[in-house]
């Protein structure tokens, strides 16, 4: 049996999630014992003109362009990921949504706007179908390699649909709302082990919101704490703009 | 010169983002040579008003995976530069190592996995894992290495959690302190057989004289994290001066801005810092240097590379004397940090302008931010070290072109596309990241 093509290909991001991927370290060889990676264009200067197996898709779809290569890239793969919070819920991205798209290109272009033509940002799922998602600002190394080999096995992978703060909790935090700042944990999708809450900061929601986040205990609590709502409704849009277009 | 040439090269690879090279000869005369970027724009500085100056540098970190811990440091400075917040000596400290991080795991991805494959004549790493199985387990160990440094130091290398407006929401422990020793002495070693293999390879032979711009100041250390705009040429201006140094404008075909000072173009990054501020290297690195027949001022860009393997030797030495000396005096936990945007109303607050420079992988790093009395975001304005550097590649390749011109196509195209690497360009950062008036 010949080993599965895989390709990373990305569209509006920092690149940082495919970089966690080249930054797995030596368990990367592993990985290339068991798959052909065909495209890797940050790292890679092969090309690839056949199908994917699996194409992992970092990043949001911005502009005309890119909802054309999207589709493009859909019809030549048979398993496609979206990798990370700009390809899951269009991420940082989204927070242009919330500006008219011609005021945001004359305040960073200037007269020269019209060169630079953008859509409202969408994640991928909003303009191709996606089969596995992968969460998070960056990706979460270790749930990288759960979701591969689920793609692998030919299984479904699960996203946690409890929040952050049933991880956190198990990693003994204090909450940070007990020092009294906002954090999304209650509100967000767990998996990454309660990364940034471990290292001392607040959960910034990057994973997207739980499917049925209980939004109104999360009012209560923030009443509890004395922490106007507006601080929260910015929190959530930072990652979670785009959640808007799931809706229609 | 004769005939014709056409080269494109359509998203080139191994660089950060999306960029292409376009060059036509027509009847042995160069006609076109640019260097096109067509990365996506992401309207950061736009999206960033409104918003917390608190909650700068996470978001400026998502500029960019590879200098994530760069854009943190330059958008803290900046934030601390506005709200009138003077770090504490062990958080310059924690910075500063952060820093040498930074360099090293950028430096090693590019030494390694950007260049070393053109230098050996394959198209990737991929198939160095079967002819170098030795220099790839290096290399992936040594980016490990990195990661697990910054891992300790703030969470983890692409976004850094815990290194935030005011300082660290979580300090290092003995244990972390000791591990982090650990870890870069074997990071020595490798740097050391680095240098080795590097004395043995051979870079292309080009030479165009530039400015070289970098920080500069008056300190015996080697300037990363501040310092005024420094230039081969003789100049010096503080960072609230940036604009004279960048001068942006644009050319038709591309999508980022470009920066002139006192000539057509100019340089920044390894190389540039090295041409200015050699002397203050550590003497392990002056040796690496010597070792590698680097000298100053050096004009041909491809030995940027080198001048990043130099670095390479200088970060992790001085990172291994900042944690001697946390070591020694003790590390004040009360200086912890919680990462507050002013929920609890007790954290300084002004309207102010403030501005960060720093030397980050690819070079000067400038974030200039505007906040009002509540500390939200007015106006931001970040001029990207590849920003700096793509006129000047350009220039380069307008002399190179003609040098090489009775090279086959395939020969020029990988001169050109090697040209382009020795930059490290970042073309994500340099598109979204233009510019912004302040009124």
């Amino acid at each position: 049996m010949s080993k599965p093509k895989v390709a990373f290909f990305d569209f509006a991001c920092c690149e940082g999630c495919q970089l966690q991927v080249a930054n797995i370290g030596e368990p990367l060889l592993d990985v290339l014992d068991i798959v052909q990676v065909v495209e890797f264009r940050e790292v890679m200067s092969e090309k690839w003109n056949g199908d994917f197996d699996v194409a992992f898709v970092e990043g949001s779809i911005t502009d005309e362009h890119a909802v054309e290569r999207i589709k493009k890239i859909r019809e030549r793969s048979k398993i496609l990921v979206a990798l990370g919070s700009c390809a899951t819920i269009g991420g940082v991205n989204g927070m242009k949504n919330s500006f008219d798209l011609e005021e945001v290109g004359k305040y960073v272009y200037g007269e020269s706007y019209k060169f630079f033509p953008t859509l409202h940002t969408k994640a991928v799922h909003q303009v191709v179908p996606v089969d596995y998602f992968i969460n998070g600002c960056p990706i979460y190394q270790p749930e990288f390699l759960t979701v591969l080999k689920c793609i692998l096995q030919g299984i479904p992978y699960y996203v946690p649909e409890y929040p952050v703060c049933v991880e956190c909790k198990l990693n003994e935090n204090v909450c940070m709302y007990d020092r009294g700042v906002t954090c999304m944990g209650p509100v967000t999708k767990a998996g990454c082990n309660s990364w940034c809450i471990n290292n001392g900061n607040i959960c910034y929601g990057c994973r997207g919101l739980t499917i049925n986040p209980n939004t109104e205990g999360f009012k209560e609590v923030l009443k509890n704490y004395k922490i106007p709502e507006d601080f929260l409704i910015r929190k959530i849009e930072m990652y979670n703009k785009c959640k808007e277009f799931d809706k229609s | 010169m004769n005939g014709n040439l056409t080269i494109n090269v359509n998203y080139l690879t191994r660089v950060e983002g999306h960029g292409n090279i376009v060059v036509e000869v027509n009847d042995g005369k160069l006609q076109i040579c640019r260097l096109e970027i067509v990365e996506s724009p992401r309207f950061f500085e736009a999206f960033l008003r409104g918003r917390s100056i608190y909650e700068a540098p996470h978001i400026t970190s998502r500029i960019c995976g590879i200098c994530a811990c760069g854009h943190t440091l330059a958008s803290i400075q900046a934030a601390e530069d506005a709200l009138g917040i003077k770090p504490t000596e062990q958080t310059t400290l924690l910075r500063k190592l952060l820093l040498h991080y930074e360099e090293l795991d950028s430096h090693i991805l590019h030494i390694y996995l950007l260049v070393a494959p053109d230098l050996l004549g394959v198209p990737s790493f991929v198939p160095l894992i079967k002819s170098n199985p030795e220099l790839v387990r290096r290399s992936l160990k040594m980016k490990r290495l990195c990661n697990e440094l910054c891992d300790i130091l703030v969470g983890r290398h692409v976004h850094p959690i815990s290194a935030v407006v005011g300082g660290f929401t979580k300090l290092p422990s003995y244990n972390d302190l000791e591990e982090m020793h650990k870890r870069l002495t074997e990071l020595r070693a490798d740097i050391e057989t680095t240098v080795e293999l590097f004395r043995k390879i051979t870079f292309p032979i080009f030479e165009r004289d530039t400015e070289y711009v970098a920080l500069v100041n008056d300190e015996d250390e080697y300037p990363l994290l501040y310092g005024d705009i420094g230039s081969t040429d003789g100049y010096r201006v503080s960072k609230y001066e940036y604009k004279s140094v960048t001068n942006e404008f644009i050319v038709p075909y591309a999508t980022a801005k470009r920066t002139k000072w006192h000539r057509e173009s100019y340089a920044v990054g390894a190389l540039a810092r090295f041409n200015l501020n050699h002397e203050k290297l550590h003497p392990k690195a002056k040796e690496a240097a010597l070792a590698l027949n680097l000298k100053p001022k050096c004009i041909n860009p491809y030995l940027n590379t080198v001048a990043q393997i130099v670095e390479c030797v200088h970060c992790v030495e001085d990172a291994l004397r900042i944690i001697e000396t946390l070591w020694q005096k003790g590390i004040n936990y009360d200086e912890v940090v919680i990462p507050d945007i002013n929920e609890r109303g007790i954290l300084p607050q002004r309207s102010g302008e403030g501005i960060g420079a720093v030397e980050v992988p690819r070079g000067l790093l400038i974030h200039h931010y505007e906040c009002d009395e509540r500390g939200i975001f007015k106006n931001a304005n970040c001029i990207i070290p590849t920003n700096q550097n793509t006129h000047n590649i350009e220039l380069d390749m307008l002399k190179l072109v003609p040098e090489i011109i009775n090279q086959s196509q395939e020969e020029i195209t990988l001169a050109l596309e090697m040209l382009v690497r020795a930059y490290d360009p970042c073309i994500s950062c340099s598109v979204h990241m233009v510019k912004v008036n302040f009124k």
